[in-house]
Order: C-alpha cells, then structure tokens, then sequence
C-alpha cells in the first residue's frame, strides 16, 4: 500500500473534501434513516414471529372493506389502495419539489412542497378516519382479552369457515395481538408522517420568507425530501406486512 | 460544509451582537463551560458526568458487597447512606435487587457507553482528523443535554419511594411488565424506561455526528488509512450504536404498551398474588430478542474505544510502528458484523432450538478469531518495543492482560452445552467483568492518563497513577478469579444470601475476602478520582506540544487549544499515523504532518 504525496487531494476518501461530495447533514440523514429502518424493522419482525406462533390470524379482506360515505363492507382493501396510493403520490410531489429547489426555482418548490403537505395531511386524515371505524367495530389496544366473549365480536374480522373452526382462545389471543401490533406500528408510522408534515411546513415557510433563496440552494428540501420518501417506503412495508399478507 | 464555516456559523450570532466591539470578544461562562459547543469541553462534561456516575455505580457494589460477603452482619454506615432501605445497617433483600440493577445500568450506559465514547470519541475524532469541530457542534451539545437529562431522571428514581428499577439491567418482562410484580416494578420502572429513552437519543446524536464527522471532515491527506485506530474503533462504535439502539428502542415501546396501555406483546397467562391477568398471547421471550439485539452489540460499543486507545497507547509507548495495522482495521469490521449476528447466546436456556443454538455457538466463537487477531496484534507491536512505562502505558497493558483473561472464558460460555450448566452463575458475573467491565475501564484509564494534558495542559500525578494501577489490577483479579471457581461450583448470581444454602455454605469466607477487596479498589478508585481533580488545577504543567513524542495531529495543536483546535490552517497530513522510525534527525518518531522525503516510501 503506498500513497504518493501528491495523488490524494482528487481520491475520494484522500481527505480535505467530502467522500461522496455530500454534505454532513445528508450523511447524517441517511444513517438515521438507517437506524430507523432498523426500529421498524424491529416492529415488523416482533409481528411477523407473533404471527408465525399463531394457529389463526385476522383476515385483512375482512377487516379492512369499509370505505367512508359507502355502506356495506364489501370493498376489501379500497380504503387502503387510496390511502397508498395519496401516500406516493405525496412522494411524487416531493420529488418535483426537489427538482425545483436544483433550478432554484423558489415557486416550484412553494407549490410542490404544499401539495406534498396536502399529501400528507390527507393521508393523516384517512389513517384517523380507519382506525375511528376500527374503534367502532371494537378494536383497539387490548380490546380482544376476554377469552369467554362470544364469536359474533370477531365476524369483522376472520374469513367465516376459519371463524367456526378456531377455538374461542385462538380468537381473542390472534384478534388481540393483530390490533395491538396494527395500532402500535402504524401509529408509530403515522408518527413519522406527522413529523415528516411538521418539517415540510416548516422549510415551506423558509422557502417562502426566501432563506434558501439567500442561501443559494434548496438542499434543506433534499433533506426533507429524503425524510419523507424513507416514511413513504416503510409504508409500503407496513402495508404489506398488515394488509397484504 | 467547510470546516471554517462551523467556526464562522456558530459566530455569526454573535458577530451581529458587537460588531463594532472588540474582535476577540470573550466567552460567557454559560457558553464555555455549561452550553458550550467546543467539542473539547462537551468531552469533558462527558467525562466528568461519567466519573460521577461511576462512583455512585462502584458504591452501590460495595454496599451489596457487604451484604454478600457478611451475610450475618450489619453495618450502620449503610443506614447512613440508605435510609429506610438499610435498617439497622441491614440491606433489604428488595432494594438489594435494586441496588443489582442499578448498578448494571449505570455503569453499562452511563458510564462505559456515554462516559467512555462520548468522552473520547468527542475529544479525538476532531482532533486526531484534524478537524475545527464536530461535523454538527449544535446537535453534540444536545447529545450531551440529552444524557444529561436521562442521568437526573435516573437519578430522581434512587430517591422515590418505592425505589429504583430493580428487575435487573435486562429488565426482562413480568418483572419489568407488571407494576404490581415487585417494588421496583412501579414508578422506578417507568422513570427507568424514560431515561433509557432519552439515553437512546442522546447516543443517536452523537452517533451520527461522529460518524458524519470522520466520514466528512478529514483534512487534507487523512486518508481513510492513514487515522489513527483510536479513530477507527470510534467509527464501528458509532455504526454499532446507531443499528443497535434503535432496536431497544423498539423493544421499549412495545413495553411501554404493556405497562400502561394493557396490550399482551410480552405477557401471556399470568398470576399474580393468585389472581390471573387478563393478558394472552403474548411472549416474554420477544423481549429479551429485541433486548440483546442491542444488548451484545452494547458489548462492543463498550469494548471498541478501549481497543482503538489501547492500539495507539502501546504502539506510542513502545515506540514500535503498530503491528498489522490493516489487520486491525479488518478485525473491527469483523467484530462489528458479527456483534449483530450472536445476541442469542445470552438466550441459550430460554427453550430455544438446539439447532438454532448451535449456529449462534458457531457464530459467537466465530468472534474470538477478530478478537485473537487484534490480542496477537498488540502482543507483537509491544515484542523488543523500547517500552515506555507510562501510567497510559501501564493502563493499557492492564488492558490487554484483562481482555485476554476475560475473553478466553468467553469460548466456555459461548458453548450451548456448557453454558446450560454456567448460566446465570458467579462464572458469568466473572467473565464479563474482566472481558468487559475492567477490562473496559482499562482502556477508558489509559485513555484519561494518555490524554489528560491534552484536555486540561497538565499531567496528572504519578506515584498516585501508578498505586491507582496496582490496586485495580490486582484487585480486580482478586475479585473476579474466584468468582470462576464459584461459578463452575453453581453459585447462582443475583441471589441475597448464601448461608442458607448448604451447597454455598462453604464459599462464606471467600465471598467475605471478595468483598473486602471490592473495598480497597474503591477506595482506589477515589485515590483517581482526587489525583484527577486535583490535576486539573495543581498539576505539573504541559511545556512542550508533544509529551509522547507522538505522531498524531492532536499534538500539533497549542498547549491550550481554543475553539477551532489550530491557529491558523489546519495541518496537512502526509503519511499514517505509525511512524515510529529514526527521522535522520535523532527523533523515533515521524509526525504525520511532514512531508515525505525524496525517495521515502509510505507505509
């Protein structure tokens, strides 16, 4: 191994400049979200096991075919494709406003970053609206304990000819832990959102009192922006693992 | 951004403040010693914040000590000290669990994690890369405000009434689940769970700022292999911590479910004082999954500034060029991946698969090729050295004799077989102690011996260093060996009192003597604690930049560095940070800031 003394100020890792080109926030930012990954990988794994040990489960046709303003429950999955579907296009919106903020283009970033908001206020608003209807069907954290409750609580829930089979233990302990876990991890995902909201508002407003401008780069934004698709992504495996499998 | 610009960012507020005021206006006491953003004082209030807890740790084992070791005793002076908790100078059996649990926590957290990386990864990342400041000044001061709160609230819980946590360190579920399961199990529990919480973030802070910093801020010609191993060994801490942490994190909430929202993650078919719990389906063994996902990796996070401090200090007091530096650098890689692959080795006797225990036995012994590499590594970088018997030095050959006894244990344990029988004994108490409680603080001394002129421009006493070294040394192996033979004999841990068992019976004596050492090394301890404050105001004066004729650039900074490290630019780095060579000048020693001479090749 030998360096010669004139070479390492163009290597990447020679020193005096930064490896990737990058600055240390978006450094930083990545290797949070990487250990935030691991905080929900944590929850979807602890979920995944419990499941595994279970002789039944929830049937997420079933629990989740309601749609607002539609009576009948005969729409699996309608509610949550939409709310998923508000959820990426939210991450489009923020893509197009990081591109603005790279041409400098201060409106385009205001526009874009709001839609982004709107995005994620109405992706907010669908989650309270699913776990209110939830609520009203019985679920909620430990609502399923009771071992001696009748079958006629879980019909919401379970596919009929797996509702006659199971005993009235495996119901309340799958029912049980399904919505201790459902309310828990996309709780703690909403929570994400709601902050990833916070912070877009809050580089919205320095976008518009122009602090970026006077920066000269948008890259506030990237970092937001990076934020928000990592909460976006864990979406897509929460989703999966709660609505999918 | 620039390195400049941190200075010059952290300024501007006051710039506007006085402009037309004098250019070198002095620091408020607030900003320079209380919320100050100098990575050099952060350090330090680390370090301190770290002493504190450290004595408060090294107490309570005393205190249980005395129980352990004069069973039929007691002792007025813990009624002093305890309170309530010590009538009559007895220990009571529910706060001695307490006391067990207490002592677990501080020192594994506050002391070996946040005392011992935050002090140093804090005080050499920038300096030794060669750095103004960390990459974030502002969210390393949070780090430590963070800590901070975390240890008052910790703190508050010694002093409420139904006691501190007392579920162990592991605080498995029941215990740790059900409020109503043990006195501790209440309101200790929750301000326990509250100040682990913050403990989380103030690790993810600093976490992420070292490794932004060191990945980042390098001066020009640090490359990646030419930093010193303290620098590398910091870097894999940080990586450890910021994967880790967050996995208890998780394993938190979903507790914090079951304490008070009722949810079942980690309670299934309970009864308490005869009555049967509502909860069902949940799993106990979860918990201590996501819990030592964290919890080896937090070995390492514990063990690797120690290694990284250790390699500079014995290669700098030998006068030898380290040996196999890139061996060095794999080794931690290796340990760092493997860490995460082998928590289940404390989970041996939960009922888990043979099958599954035999992978995690391959993969555990699997560490101790990493661990042997580096042990040989040091062994020849000190072979036919000029050995320089410094206080550091001393530390760290301690250090090396520690991990070594320590480690080998560890193949005993790491053995599924084996450790059906050792589990949960005194030979595990003795095993990690050495491997890494001493051993770790081995490293965390050498490292506060080494770089003491560095933080204050003073050393510190000698002939006290040297009686402080002894002491521990031999103590901490009188305290810990016996413990081996205890162990293999079935002495479980965490029990209150053994005259009451037949089969420990005879192990009385020995438990007594243990204890009488365990008071002399504190004491010992407080010898350090003086030599250590006492250092910073009368001890013989730093006259030269470079005391240890080092090569790194931390001792190219002024005597006294202000914020901002260098006056003027920040030194240029020409080759690694072992040249431990004739200069043609009469030096042993090539600083990495000059030049290569014609002809001169690179390591």
């Amino acid at each position: 191994m030998s360096h010669s003394t004139t070479a390492p100020t163009t290597k990447a890792f020679g020193g005096g400049r930064s490896p990737f080109n990058v600055s240390y926030g978006k450094i930083m930012m990545w290797f949070f979200l990487l250990s935030d990954a691991f905080t929900f990988s944590a929850f979807l794994i602890s979920y995944g096991t419990t499941r595994f040990f279970s002789a039944v489960w929830p049937d997420s046709n079933h629990v989740f075919s309601s749609f607002p303003f539609m009576s009948g429950g005969d729409k699996p999955l309608m509610f949550v494709s939409l709310m998923t579907f508000i959820l990426i296009l939210s991450s489009v919106t923020m893509v197009l406003a990081v591109h603005a903020g790279h041409c400098n283009d201060k409106q385009g970033v205001i526009k874009w970053l709001l839609w982004t908001i709107i995005g994620g206020i109405a992706f907010l608003s669908c989650q309270a609206w699913e776990w209110t209807h939830l609520n009203h069907q019985g679920a909620w954290w430990a609502s399923f304990q009771d071992v001696h409750s009748p079958k006629d609580v879980y019909t919401h829930f379970f596919k009929p000819d797996v509702l006659a089979a199971a005993t009235p233990e495996q119901l309340s302990q799958s029912t049980n832990n399904f919505f201790n876990f459902f309310f828990t991890i996309t709780g703690f995902h909403g929570a994400h959102v709601t902050s990833g909201v916070i912070f877009n508002i809050l580089i919205l407003v320095n976008t518009v009192n122009g602090v970026y401008e006077k920066r000269g780069h948008y890259e506030m934004v990237e970092k937001v922006g990076l934020y928000w698709h990592f909460v976006d992504l864990v979406w897509v495996f929460v989703f999966t693992c709660f609505y999918l499998l | 951004m620039s390195n400049e610009a941190i200075l010059h960012g952290a300024h501007d507020t006051h710039a506007h403040d006085d402009h037309h005021g004098h250019e070198h206006h002095e620091q408020h006491f607030f900003t320079k010693y209380v919320f100050s953003q100098d990575h050099k004082m952060i350090a330090k209030q680390f370090l301190i914040t770290g002493i504190i807890w450290a004595i408060i740790g090294a107490l309570m084992s005393v205190f249980f000590r005395l129980q352990l070791g004069f069973p039929d005793k007691s002792f007025p002076i813990m009624e002093k000290f305890l309170g309530e908790w010590a009538k009559g100078g007895k220990l009571d059996p529910e706060f001695y669990y307490a006391l067990v649990t207490m002592h677990g926590t501080i020192l594994v957290f506050f002391v070996l994690t946040a005392g011992l990386s935050g002090t140093f990864a804090n005080l050499l990342i920038p300096l030794q890369i060669g750095a103004r400041d960390m990459a974030s000044p502002f969210m390393n001061m949070l780090s430590y405000w963070f800590f901070f709160v975390a240890g008052v609230i910790m703190f508050i819980s010694l002093f409420i009434q139904t006691g501190p946590a007392s579920g162990g360190w592991t605080t498995y579920p029941p215990l740790s689940a059900l409020k109503e399961a043990s006195l501790g199990s209440g309101l200790g529990m929750d301000l326990w769970l509250i100040s682990m919480s913050l403990f989380v973030v103030s690790s993810l802070l600093g976490g992420l700022n070292y490794v932004s910093t060191i990945l980042n801020m390098r001066t020009k010609g640090m490359t990646m292999t030419r930093m010193p191993l303290t620098i590398w060994a910091l870097f894999f801490t940080a990586v450890l911590g910021i994967l880790s942490f967050p996995v208890l994190f998780s394993g938190f909430v979903l507790l914090i479910f079951d304490r008070s929202f009722g949810t079942s993650f980690y309670l299934s078919e309970i009864f308490i004082g005869g009555k049967a719990l509502p909860n069902v389906g949940g799993s106990a063994i979860l918990y201590q999954h996501l819990f030592w996902f964290l919890g080896h990796p937090e070995v390492y996070i514990i063990m690797l500034p120690g290694m990284g401090m250790a390699s500079e200090i014995l290669s700098t007091n030998s006068r030898k060029p380290i040996f196999g530096y890139f061996a060095m650098i794999i080794s931690l890689v290796g340990i760092t991946v493997l860490a995460f692959l082998v928590w289940a080795h404390h989970m041996f006797v939960t009922g888990m698969s043979p099958f599954l225990g035999s992978i995690f036995v391959l993969l555990t012994l699997l560490i101790a090729v990493p661990s042997a590499v580096k042990v040989f590594n040091w062994l020849t970088t000190i072979w036919k050295g000029n050995l320089r018997f410094t206080p550091a030095m001393m530390f760290a050959l301690g250090f090396v004799s520690l991990f070594i006894s320590g480690g080998l244990t560890g193949i005993f344990l790491g053995n599924s077989a084996l450790d059906i029988h050792l589990h949960d004994t005194y030979f595990v108490v003795a095993h990690f102690h050495i491997v890494m409680g001493v051993s770790a603080f081995f490293g965390m001394f050498a490292g506060i011996y080494h770089w003491y002129p560095k933080m204050f421009g003073r050393f510190m006493n000698k002939p006290l260093a040297y009686i402080h070294f002894f002491a521990t040394f031999i103590g901490a192996y009188l305290i810990f060996w016996p413990m081996h033979y205890e162990g293999i004999a079935g002495m479980p841990r965490r029990y209150y009192d053994f005259s009451a068992w037949e089969s420990f019976k005879n192990y009385g004596s020995l438990n007594a003597f243990i204890s009488i050492v365990v008071i002399i090394v504190f004491f010992a301890q407080l010898l350090f604690v003086y030599n250590f404050f006492a250092s910073i105001w009368k001890g013989r004066k730093m006259t030269t930049q470079n005391p240890w004729g080092s090569t790194t650039l931390e001792w190219t900074t002024p005597i006294n560095p202000g914020h901002g490290n260098w006056e003027g630019d920040i030194p240029e780095v020409y080759r690694w940070a072992y040249d431990y060579k004739d200069d043609g000048n009469g030096n042993d020693f090539v600083p990495q800031t000059t030049p290569l001479k014609p002809g001169e090749e690179s390591h």
